[in-house]
């Protein structure tokens, strides 16, 4: 199950409870199999996400409006031998479920068959755009924790005050501010107008590639910094208004380690646990970023691919998408568990 | 929804202090705004000084001047003009969105917090399911693959944002569902339906209201976010999102083409984030004095 610290934290941010029943698993006492237990349980879970979105990625081919043989065909000559060929080569005769196994076992080898626009193996086209992505998106992320945990930290320890005010209000803006509207404000303002930063390309090399993205990335971390810092300072806020914190205070702990001893300590849990929502923000709003600074990363071409309905690809890209997504978050779910002991021992899984 | 669903969130603050002051600044603004886009959604084009779909290639590109307030994008139409009707699409698809989801979240969340069982199933895992692919993501996928324009996209929209309102009404319903005024009206022999949507229902109402404008808000940067990259209206409509989108290249020229529309879009979206923001401290204020 979803640790329901999830997004449900939503409604636990609002100050309900979405946790339903806690019972404590026979292995409460054994630190190692409750772990265990738990990451299974995980697995399982997102291997069956994983399996119903292969299965909706696949069906695209059928729901794309028109003949599948003729969308695979694209602008090429239609000859009703040709047709047939295709329908062969890629089992469009066979039954539907049987047409999904063969997909699938292709899938899970890289093999998304042949982009219809380009001609070359989908996962090629795929690798050789996915590094300016990756790199685009771990620049954004970096700049996002950097700034917005801290950011949302302060906001919650001076709560109310002026500097409160202005992150919640900069949250609000982020939250509002497509990261396609801020990138090409960005783009006018410190490429066209004051040329601090080049208007196109990718840049090489690390210096190069930083300088180059460096508008990108601020315009993707923006929208999901606004997250960032909401939840950042909702959960600091959480933890200071608990009875520990007011317990180490009156031991007479200074300010800073109860801040840093206790506080950061519990709000990290549900900061962590978010990483899975920021992280499809950060990958939508990367598309859309990539799109506006006409940068050849995945994003673009995932676009220019369903402009195209160029299938086979779309199909390798969202499957693409969706494994990091899971990776991810089965890596959250482990850090959680690194996290919250309670979690270890099996009391607080869900 | 994931951005989607951490629009929502509203950091515990303290509260009691606010119910009895009058509405702040930022917040009369916001619904002054919002007022001023609604009126456009309905009376744009009657507004709009020069027709927002005449070209005149003869002025393209122009700078913002007394004629053209925003200037004129590539094919010579004016922007400010363009800027007041995209009012229309970028109101009604997110309204619809929002209530849709509203209508669909709120039903299947009730049932699954207050009775439990499959629909509680169902909710769950469809939300589990939405966190392994952002909205957006979906949207892009299937709406450009399938084609059906603007109303195909607020419809795919719907589907995917329910869950995410499922899922909050849900975890909220659990936690009334136990309060003694729930058992009263169970011991009263009234029947589940009547206690869920006269009694637990209307205790939900801020969390519903504030959600709402807050879902709002996020349609309407999604569907942008759509026209953008070209997909829902047809081309030429003048939507705030696709404007954006065609008038990328004019930023050496005529950046008002890119910041007019992108202007408007955030300004209608920051509104929305504020008064459902304000909206639900203001209700839920009110119920605790109740």
């Amino acid at each position: 199950m979803q640790p329901s610290l999830k997004l449900s934290s939503v409604a636990d941010l609002f100050g309900t409870q979405s946790q339903s029943s806690r019972r404590p698993t026979s292995s409460w006492l054994n630190p190692a199999r409750g772990a265990l237990l738990f990451a299974a349980k995980r697995l399982l879970g997102l291997a069956a996400v994983l399996l119903v979105i292969s299965f909706g990625t696949f069906s695209l081919l059928t729901i794309a409006p028109g003949d599948p043989a003729q969308l695979l065909l694209g602008t090429r000559q239609q000859s009703p031998a040709v047709i047939h060929a295709v329908r062969h080569e890629y089992h469009l005769d066979r039954p539907f479920l049987v047409q999904y196994g063969i997909w699938l076992q292709h899938a899970v080898h890289f093999d998304f068959g042949r982009s219809i626009r380009t001609q070359d193996p989908v996962w090629s086209d795929i690798s050789s755009r996915l590094g300016l992505s990756l790199f685009l998106g771990i620049y954004a992320t970096l700049i996002t924790v950097l700034v917005g945990v801290p950011l949302g930290v302060v906001a919650a320890v001076r709560q109310r005050k002026l500097v409160d005010r202005g992150v919640v209000a900069l949250s609000v803006v982020g939250v509002s501010t497509p990261a396609f509207a801020s990138g090409v404000a960005f783009l006018y303002l410190f490429a066209v107008r004051f040329g601090w930063f080049p208007v196109f390309g990718a840049g090489n090399g690390v210096v190069g590639r930083l300088y180059h993205l460096a508008l990108p990335a601020v315009a993707l971390s923006l929208t999901v910094m606004a997250l960032v810092l909401k939840l950042t300072r909702a959960a600091v806020i959480g933890a200071l208004e608990q009875d520990y914190i007011v317990f180490a205070r009156a031991r007479g702990l200074s300010e800073r380690a109860v801040l840093s001893a206790y506080a950061l300590r519990n709000a990290a849990i549900p900061i962590v646990t978010a990483a899975g929502a920021v992280l499809g923000a950060l990958i939508a709003g990367a598309v859309l970023v990539e799109v506006a600074f006409t940068l050849p990363g995945t994003g673009s071409l995932l676009v220019e691919s369903v402009e195209a309905k160029d299938v086979p690809m779309v199909q390798g890209l969202t499957a693409t998408i969706a494994v990091v997504i899971v990776a991810v978050n089965l890596l959250t779910d482990l850090a959680y568990l690194a996290l919250d002991p309670r979690m270890r021992f099996g009391v607080g899984a869900a | 929804m994931s951005t989607d669903g951490a629009a929502i969130i509203v950091a515990p603050t303290r509260v009691g202090r606010r119910s009895r002051r009058r509405v702040p600044i930022p917040i009369v603004l916001a619904l002054l705004f919002l007022a001023v886009v609604v009126f456009l959604a309905f009376f744009g084009s009657a507004v709009a000084p020069i027709n927002p779909k005449t070209q005149n290639l003869n002025a393209s590109q122009l700078n913002p001047s007394s004629h053209f307030w925003l200037g004129t994008d590539l094919l010579g139409r004016d922007i400010f003009s363009r800027v007041l009707v995209g009012s229309r699409t970028a109101m009604l698809g997110p309204i619809i969105v929002a209530l849709g989801a509203m209508l669909i979240g709120n039903t299947f969340g009730l049932i699954a917090g207050y009775r439990g069982g499959a629909a509680d199933t169902v909710v769950m895992r469809a939300v589990d399911l939405m966190y392994a692919l952002p909205p957006l993501l979906i949207a892009i996928v299937v709406g450009g693959i399938v084609g059906g324009g603007y109303w195909a996209a607020v419809a795919i929209l719907v589907v995917l944002f329910s869950p995410y309102d499922a899922r909050l009404i849900r975890g909220a319903t659990l936690e009334q569902r136990d309060r003694p005024y729930v058992e009263a009206a169970r011991t009263l022999g009234l029947p589940t339906r009547r206690i869920m949507v006269r009694h637990v229902w209307p205790n939900l109402l801020p969390l519903v209201v504030a959600n709402t404008f807050l879902n709002f808000a996020f349609a309407l940067v999604t569907l942008a976010g759509l026209s953008f990259i070209g997909i829902g209206v047809p081309p030429g409509t003048p939507d705030w999102g696709q404007m954006l989108a065609d008038s990328r290249t004019l930023i050496f020229t005529n950046p008002w083409a890119a910041l007019g529309p992108g202007g408007a879009l955030v300004l209608t979206a920051v509104s929305m984030n504020l008064v459902g923001d304000w909206i639900y401290e203001l209700l839920s204020d009110r119920g605790r004095l109740r």
